[in-house]
């Protein structure tokens, strides 16, 4: 019989913690099967966050290295400074990478540092129980906007995409989803893209990923795909934002 | 012996190179020397001021509590300056702008109007090294032979050029200082 | 050759000559001509330097270097060293050497921006949360700076481990003669533990997260372990006339260079006088302090703050002896001759209470 689908060789044989419906377990086997069809297995070195991605490193087989909350992009230019040959691949949340580490982001694209982040975009700080992050969009409800985000007293979401598209450092933005197959394949040509820019030394390079989490969105799994498509990507438009010529 | 020396002035006086200079000098003599500028938000007001102690022995503290010398090339060092001079110490003053009359009665005034000497040689660009040779001569720190004889070394590669017009402008002032 | 140059560029020569290939930095006063040596610097030797964004980035630039294998450093002050502590707690935790050095300032908060010894115990407790040290080297003169930043990466690396090094603004701003022949470059060593890429092996992870208490219990112990070891092996010190000494002064970097020209003066007048110069902050000199005290009863501590010092000297004491304490914080200077009147007066009352 022929063998049609398989665990990736880049994914350890361990169960994913992740929610039932969290979009965190297709990103994390999207990135296995773009590390194995690229033959990056050898040549990645992954940063991993604070936050619900912070687990990665128990599911990729490749070097890993867990990063103090938000500092991802300055790590992962540490690293890249020493070993441009390799692929360094920075995984982060929004609370990670556009609260408490946005200068670390914005200053790394800002250099154009060959490096790929993979930002998961699900409006709310997953891991310590849903409170409102700076990509939750207005009126929606988490433990710390319990009447819906207000943007006189909270802000307003946050576009990094666009707000790093203005950086001449950055070389690729694109933001994508996976909540439904078309989008979940529209991601995967959105990493290969990302990791050639980078192997190409283009310069900064991103996916936005928008990802449901349906367990603090308090939605089943469907309604939370639905969210995405109806109320979450009409604030965060999908689609290519900047890209160089790689 | 330790002796130290306060030099100080308006910044562009070239107030630190003269404490450079002769910190260089004592270390090629093979002495004891340490070099402390003012430093950060005090050198943007325009002031600059630098101490310069050399010893035979090693140095405890760089900084100069009562100075053995001060060469103040502006009036608002003088002011500052001369009040912590040790008793009996020797101030050099550049008396082309410096007005000494409110001097202390206790200390020893050398004055060297730094301008004029400099219009000599062409260039007031050379007024810290007239006073320089001016402060060898009196202070007896290093020997001013040995000095002139390794400018070069002293004053470094990136001044080479200038090595002949810094020898005369020391010179002026080595010999303003016996006349 | 001798050359005449400031603390902060000195230390940059240093460590670039001992293998440091990656400086990260932000401007602050009074070390900012350490980082406009190596921007310089470093790219001329093939290295990698960066002005980061921030103090936290710096840190976090220097761990991400490290964990790729480099020998990397940043250098502050005060404010920026309190925000690089973040990621010392995290190097410590993950195991990775980093070499950082403090030019300290007067504290606290903003500030000023004189010498100070005000950062000592922030220096010598880990300085950032959780259970951890740091090596703390503390010289006293530019040629000191120059022979303790190669040290500081060779124990860095040897036991994987943050090592802090100590000075202050007059430190870093004074100019010494200093020559740098003795330092030789490092043989490359093979590091098991840094991530270059899965190649040819297993793939590495190099984190702190561990959520399994018993898990993290032991590697905290395992941290605890190496801690004793740099305690037992890495303790550095000078002694200076403690011999026949009837009064012990400690004091570390600038404040023991002030001590010993004191020194100089009270022997001139008869007094005996010594002093223990900790040149290892932590570890502490505990042992040399605890033997001294079987024949020495007083003990002067010195120190540019208002306190700090001092609680590892009676620590070490135990009860035993007599603690005299001189400390002037806020960026003050104190003078050689300012401290010889206060020790003489110390002396002169230990040698009445002796007589009666």
């Amino acid at each position: 019989m022929k063998k049609v689908y398989s665990r990736p060789k880049s994914l350890k044989p361990a169960h994913f913690h992740y929610c039932p419906g969290c979009g965190h377990s297709i990103v994390n086997r999207l990135i296995a099967e773009v590390i194995d069809e690229m033959n990056l297995g050898d040549k990645i070195i992954c940063v991993a966050p604070a936050g619900c991605g912070m687990l990665i490193y128990n599911y990729f087989d490749v070097d890993c290295l867990e990063s103090a909350h938000g500092r991802g992009a300055a790590v992962a230019t540490g690293i890249k400074r020493v070993r441009p040959d390799n692929l360094v691949v920075s995984y982060q949340g929004d609370g990670d990478l556009a609260a408490i580490g946005t200068a670390e982001s914005f200053h790394a694209a800002n250099r154009g540092e060959n490096i790929t982040i993979i930002f998961v975009n699900n409006g709310v700080y997953g891991m310590t129980g849903g409170q409102m992050a700076p990509t939750t969009i207005l009126d929606q409800v988490t433990t710390t906007t319990p009447v819906g985000r207000i943007s006189e007293k909270a802000g307003h979401p946050v576009r990094m995409c666009e707000v790093l598209a203005v950086l001449d450092g950055t070389s690729y933005l694109e933001r994508v989803a996976v909540h439904k197959p078309a989008a979940i394949v529209a991601t995967k040509k959105a990493l290969v893209k990302a990791f050639q820019h980078q192997m190409n030394k283009t310069g900064f390079s991103m996916v936005e990923i928008l990802s449901p989490c349906p367990t603090n969105w308090k939605m089943d799994p469907l309604q939370a795909c639905k969210w995405v498509e109806d109320v979450m990507s009409k604030q965060f438009p999908i689609g290519l934002v900047k890209e160089v010529q790689c | 012996m330790l002796t130290k020396t306060i030099f100080s002035g308006f910044g562009g006086q070239g107030v630190l190179s003269m404490g450079y200079t002769l910190a260089t000098a004592a270390m090629l003599e093979g002495k004891h020397v340490t070099y402390f500028p003012s430093y950060g938000v005090e050198v943007r007001g325009g002031t600059a001021n630098c101490t310069v102690a050399v010893s035979d022995e090693e140095i405890a503290s760089p900084v100069a509590s009562e100075p053995e010398f001060v060469v103040a090339m502006n009036q608002p060092s003088f002011a500052r300056f001369q009040s912590i001079l040790q008793s009996g110490g020797l101030i050099f003053v550049n008396s082309s702008i410096v007005d000494v009359s409110s001097a202390r009665g206790d200390i020893e005034i050398v004055a060297v109007p730094t301008s004029e000497l400099a219009e000599r040689i062409g260039t007031i660009k050379v007024a810290n090294m007239i006073m320089l040779g001016a402060f060898i001569r009196l202070s007896n720190i290093i020997s001013y032979d040995f000095m002139v004889k390794n400018l070069t070394d002293i004053l470094g590669e990136g001044k080479a050029k200038l090595i002949k017009i810094n020898k005369e402008a020391l010179d002026l002032g080595y010999k303003y200082v016996r006349e | 050759m001798k050359k005449l140059m400031s603390g902060n560029a000195a230390a940059g020569e240093a460590a670039v000559l001992a293998g440091c290939t990656c400086y990260f930095g932000y401007p602050i006063t009074p070390q900012n001509e350490l980082t406009e040596y190596m921007a310089k610097r470093v790219p001329e030797a093939g290295g990698v330097f960066i002005q980061s964004e921030s103090e936290i980035a710096a840190i976090n630039m220097v761990l991400g270097a490290s964990v790729a294998g480099a020998r990397a450093m940043t250098s502050s002050s005060g404010p920026g060293i309190s925000l690089k502590q973040e990621g010392i707690s995290y190097l410590a935790a993950d195991e990775l050497p980093a070499v950082i050095l403090n030019m300290v300032r007067g504290g606290p908060g903003m500030g000023n921006i004189s010498p100070a010894q005000s950062d000592y115990l922030q220096a010598t407790r880990g300085g950032g949360h959780g259970d951890y040290r740091t090596i703390v080297l503390a010289p006293s003169s530019v040629q000191e700076i120059a022979d303790l930043m190669p040290l500081a990466f060779d124990l860095a690396e040897k036991y994987r481990n943050p090592v802090v090094v100590l000075g202050d603004g007059m430190l870093g701003q004074m100019m010494e003669p200093v020559e740098f022949d003795h330092i030789k470059k490092p043989e490359p060593v093979a590091k098991d533990y840094i991530l270059t890429g899965a190649k040819g092996r297993p793939s590495r992870m190099v984190r702190s997260l561990i959520f399994d208490v018993k898990e993290q219990e032991e590697h905290n112990w395992k941290l605890a372990r190496k801690f004793q070891r740099i305690e037992q092996n890495e303790v550095r010190y000078e002694t200076h006339l403690v011999d026949d000494a009837e009064l012990v002064v400690i004091a570390y970097g600038t404040a023991a260079r002030i001590a010993k020209g004191a020194i100089a003066r009270l022997r001139q007048e008869g007094l005996k006088v010594g002093m223990i110069r900790p040149i290892t902050l932590w570890p502490f000199p505990t042992k040399i302090i605890q033997e001294t005290s079987k024949t020495i009863h007083d003990f002067f501590v010195f120190e540019m703050s208002a306190g700090q010092l001092v609680e590892d000297v009676k620590l070490s004491l135990e009860g035993k002896g007599r603690v005299h304490f001189y400390g002037r914080p806020g960026g003050v200077i104190p003078t050689p001759v300012e401290l010889f009147r206060i020790i003489s007066r110390h002396c002169y009352q230990i040698q009445r209470v002796k007589k009666s």
